[in-house]
């Protein structure tokens, strides 16, 4: 085990096995401060399973995740999300029969207890900041409706906003373009690169051509373990790569 | 005030059906039923106790118990237990073998108060306990089953065997609890009887002014950031878990909640009626507060009160004279409100309600222009 | 239990183990039905045990018709009841699919309610047919008696009988469920109902019969249970809970759980009913599932599955 990094994700030796299948096998990947990490990799490679690891969706068979120094495989899903994790799932998972004032309202990170949630007050700090991420999240215009009428791409966008209310250090979005319009895949582009400033970003695509636009890293998942890592170029010419994931 | 007017009724609409239910049940009841049916219908609102903690569990939390008649019932022998042992002093059970124990107990050859029936000797202890025990219980068995994610149907389930265990065991050991009979013959609350018209009617209207101030409370909490939470959970669980909530702290919560609500109203059930058995325990009440909360309207605090009137009205009037029909009837409703209006009486009335309000409105409309407009000539020619 | 010898202490043990066969017997065949449902649909059945009645009133009805119309047929005719029974019901349960249960596939607990409701009306209907009061059927000469291997063991023959019944049924399930077309096609629903209804499987009539199916078995269930006891328009709704607790302790999905857990349960109860009264044994035995499940919410025998 390793002692005290830099690094805001150190992921080490990290195995999760489902009645004998290694879903994850043996993984190690580090993310920096300030990183946009994307991993890629086909269908099954366990991409989404590294995401429930951290976040403590999933508990690992053995291996380590490290957060800030501090081991995330013995913590349960809200003290990691608590510490500073957020997560977006891979189909929009936001609260359809509230309105997106509310849904960002209610991720703000005060009045998580119970007794904190009864006496809890829209003061106008919780106001002014709901603004600022609305504004971020190009949904200002649209903070009265309800959350279930968003486009799409809309949807994607509160929760990507619903995670940021809390300031995360390592922001987790799992596909945050699948089912986005041209155009909304190139706002989304720009808005990871202006959220990824600050803190950490890993992102699951499929979208190569969105891939290059955001990565600084690009790692790529196989069968539960990684083939390649590096920069897009890097990884696009490995030819372990080509074969298993860019080839056809 | 503004805080109360928006927090504690939820603005306007439930103001005005606050009131609505408050005149109802505290002005006309009272005025145009006599004693004998205002009494039954003072019986009637101590269920709804328990249905509006299910429109908190169940209709806002997702998570239905069928197992509310554990804690009706522990509210409800925890104060008849109180009546029974000052029912049972030395000179009123001289007769007996043992005197000074309640009288089932000398019939089942018990010869000394059980250890657990001491305590129940002081009225303070007996209010504590049915404030705190059967919510102290909904915590344990609500801990044990949240915080290892158990919910939905396996929580139903797991609910209604503890509320068959409890019957069980209380039939089972009739010499400690009284049996299939229950806790009969109480009679006075410190020296005061409480079979008295006085006593009955000063019962209902604690019963009422309880009742409402549940819902206060409740409507406290469903309107707070608690309350959206409850929503937000039942939509997607996940979310909020991975929003940094734990989930299961809020389920115990509103879980306990329910119990100490139900609890009251079994407490003042007792009070009322003069006897609790464990028929207000078991399966069969359980589900029927269920099915109160159900027509009422699962998401509607009020809606859940006029529910448990209206289906008990009906099995009174119904179970007097057609017995056979009832069951039909309340299976046949049961599952169409389940079926077609999963959000009952209360929500009928919000599909449909404006109809009539504004048909009444329409009618006061007309009222005004042609009686209160006429011009005086008119009203001359009128008077001819 | 200082005051019996050890001898004696084997003979109530194997006797009261015997009794508890019957009980068994007639769990097995309840949760076998619901356990197929709930595994398959999601569908809490609370009408499960008026299912069961059915039955136990069909094979009444059956032993009245032959005994008063053709007596001679009365060695024969509980058999002929059996088949019967599982018709009855087994339509009965096609109707309430298709009327009710069908609407509410995405709502569980809702169905748990409706189900909850039919389960009033049919037990209304029980009692304006064949009034409120318990009713048995008269059984053919060859099911009554017992077996004795040794003096004080004593097993009675009805117990054996329903043994074998149960076992019959139960083979019968496991090959309709893992060796048939049918079955294949059943498991393909219950693993990924989008993907099944994609390559051509008619996932709603597979739902439809595998609740008659269900409804059926309880059928069955009701007519073994007629050699136990006799039957009120209320006895389905005293076995529902311990159905229920047999199927969630045996683990849902699991065939082998479900007899495990059916067995299990029975043979605590019966047991403890010797040395302590009824109730308590029960009170026991459902205290201590409860406790069980609280630490173990998934049931003895579920796998872990990837979620």
């Amino acid at each position: 085990m390793s002692s005290e990094t830099d690094f805001t994700l150190s992921i080490e030796n990290l195995t999760v096995s489902f009645d004998g299948f290694k879903a994850v096998d043996d993984l190690n990947l580090y993310i920096d401060k300030n990183e946009l990490h994307v991993v890629i990799g086909p269908n099954g490679a366990g991409k989404t399973t590294v995401l429930d690891l951290i976040c403590g969706k999933t508990k690992s068979t053995s291996g380590s995740i490290k957060f800030l120094n501090k081991e995330l495989t013995k913590m349960s899903e809200h003290e990691i999300v608590r510490a500073g994790v957020g997560r977006k799932f891979q189909t929009p998972s936001i609260y359809e029969n509230l309105s997106v004032f509310e849904n960002l309202e209610i991720s703000y990170p005060k009045g998580r207890g119970v007794v904190g949630s009864l006496f809890f007050k829209r003061t106008d700090t919780v106001l002014n900041k709901v603004y600022e991420i609305a504004k971020e999240i190009m949904l200002f215009d649209a903070l009265e409706t309800e959350a279930g009428l968003l486009s799409h791409g809309q949807k994607q966008w509160l929760e990507i906003g619903m995670l940021l209310i809390q300031d995360p250090q390592l922001l987790m979005l799992d596909e945050p373009v699948a089912g986005m319009s041209v155009k909304e895949r190139e706002q989304t582009a720009e808005l990871l690169n202006r959220i990824s400033e600050g803190r950490s970003v890993l992102v699951i695509e499929h979208d190569m051509d969105f891939v290059a636009r955001i990565a600084h890293k690009v790692t790529v998942l196989h069968q539960g373990k990684i083939l390649a890592a590096g920069n897009m170029q890097k990884v696009q010419n490995d030819p372990k790569v080509i074969e298993v994931y860019l080839g056809h | 005030m503004s805080f109360v007017y928006e927090k504690l009724m939820g603005g306007k609409s439930g103001l005005t059906g606050f009131i609505i239910l408050a005149t109802l049940i505290l002005v006309i009841f009272p005025t145009f039923l006599d004693l004998f049916r205002l009494n039954l219908v003072g019986k009637y609102l101590t269920y709804a106790f328990a249905a509006v903690s299910l429109v908190l569990l169940w209709g806002y939390g997702g998570t239905l118990s069928l197992g509310q008649g554990i804690f009706f019932g522990l509210g409800g022998y925890g104060m008849a237990m109180f009546l029974k042992l000052e029912a049972s002093s030395p000179e009123n059970t001289a007769i007996q073998s043992t005197p000074g124990i309640p009288d089932f107990m000398d019939w089942n050859q018990i010869t000394s108060l059980p250890w657990f029936w001491e305590p129940f000797n002081s009225f303070t202890f007996t209010i504590l306990a049915i404030l705190i025990l059967p919510a102290a219980f909904a915590y344990l068995v609500g801990a044990a089953m949240f915080k290892r994610r158990v919910g939905g149907v396996y929580f139903a389930i797991i609910t209604q065997v503890i509320a068959v265990i409890l019957t069980v065991l209380i039939v089972g050991q009739q010499g400690f609890t009284g049996g299939i009979n229950g806790i009969t013959d109480l009679r006075t609350l410190h020296g005061w009887d409480i079979t008295s018209n006085n006593a009955k009617y000063i019962f209902y209207f604690v019963n009422c002014f309880l009742l409402l101030g549940v819902i206060v409370l409740s409507r406290f909490i469903l309107t707070s950031k608690f309350g959206r939470l409850l929503l937000a959970m039942r939509d997607k669980e996940d979310r909020v878990r991975f929003s940094g909530y734990d989930v299961s702290n809020f389920k115990i919560f509103i879980f306990c909640i329910a119990a100490l609500i139900s609890a009251i109203g079994g407490a003042m059930f007792t009070l009322q009626v003069g006897f609790m058995s464990p028929s207000f325990v078991g399966i069969v009440p359980s589900i029927e507060m269920v099915i109160f909360c159900a027509i009422g309207g699962r998401m509607s605090l009020i809606g859940a009160v006029y529910g448990t009137l209206l289906i008990n009205f009906g099995k009174t009037t119904f179970s007097e004279s057609f017995p056979e029909l009832w069951l039909f009837l309340m299976g046949g409703l049961f599952i169409s409100v389940v079926m077609f209006f999963p959000n009952g009486l209360a929500g009928i009335w919000d599909d449909y309600g404006h109809y009539l309000t504004d048909r009444l409105k329409q009618l006061k409309d007309k009222f005004t222009t042609v009686v209160l407009n006429r011009e005086p000539k008119q009203l001359a020619e009128d008077a001819g | 239990m200082g005051e019996y010898t050890y001898s004696e202490l084997g003979s109530i043990l194997a006797m009261q183990g015997f009794a508890g066969i019957s009980l068994f017997s007639v769990l097995l065949l309840m949760a076998l039905g619901l356990a197929i449902i709930f595994g398959q649909m999601g569908v809490i059945n609370m009408a499960h045990g008026e299912f069961m009645a059915v039955g136990a009133y069909t094979t009444y009805f059956m032993s009245s018709l032959t005994e008063s119309y053709l007596p001679t047929l009365m060695p024969y005719y509980f058999l002929i009841a059996i088949l019967l029974s599982f018709l009855v019901a087994g339509l009965l349960g096609y109707l309430a699919e298709f009327a009710l249960i069908r609407h509410l596939y995405k709502r569980p607990l809702d169905t748990l309610l409706a189900t909850w409701g039919l389960s009033l009306i049919m037990q209304q209907s029980f009692r304006s047919i064949f009034g409120a009061r318990e009713v048995s059927p008269t059984l053919p000469d060859w099911l009554m008696g017992s077996y004795q291997p040794t003096e004080t063991i004593d097993i009675p023959l009805n117990g054996m009988f329903v043994l074998a019944l149960t076992a019959v049924v139960t083979l019968g399930v496991f090959y309709l469920l893992f060796k048939s077309s049918w079955g294949l096609r059943v498991r393909a629903t219950t693993q990924n109902r989008i993907m099944s209804g994609a390559v051509g499987i008619n996932t709603k009539k597979i739902d439809r019969y595998t609740f008659a199916l269900g409804c059926g078995i309880a059928g069955i269930a009701g007519a073994a249970f007629t050699t136990i006891a006799s039957t009120g328009p209320t006895t389905g709704s005293l076995y529902i809970v311990d159905t229920f607790m047999v199927v969630v302790f045996g683990g849902a999905a699991s065939l082998f759980g479900t007899i495990a857990s059916a067995f299990s349960i029975a043979q605590a109860q019966s047991i403890l009913e010797f040395f302590i009264s009824g109730s308590m044994a029960k009170v026991y035995t459902l205290l201590a599932l409860v406790i069980i499940l609280m630490f173990k919410p998934e049931g003895l025998f579920a796998s872990k599955v990837r979620r």
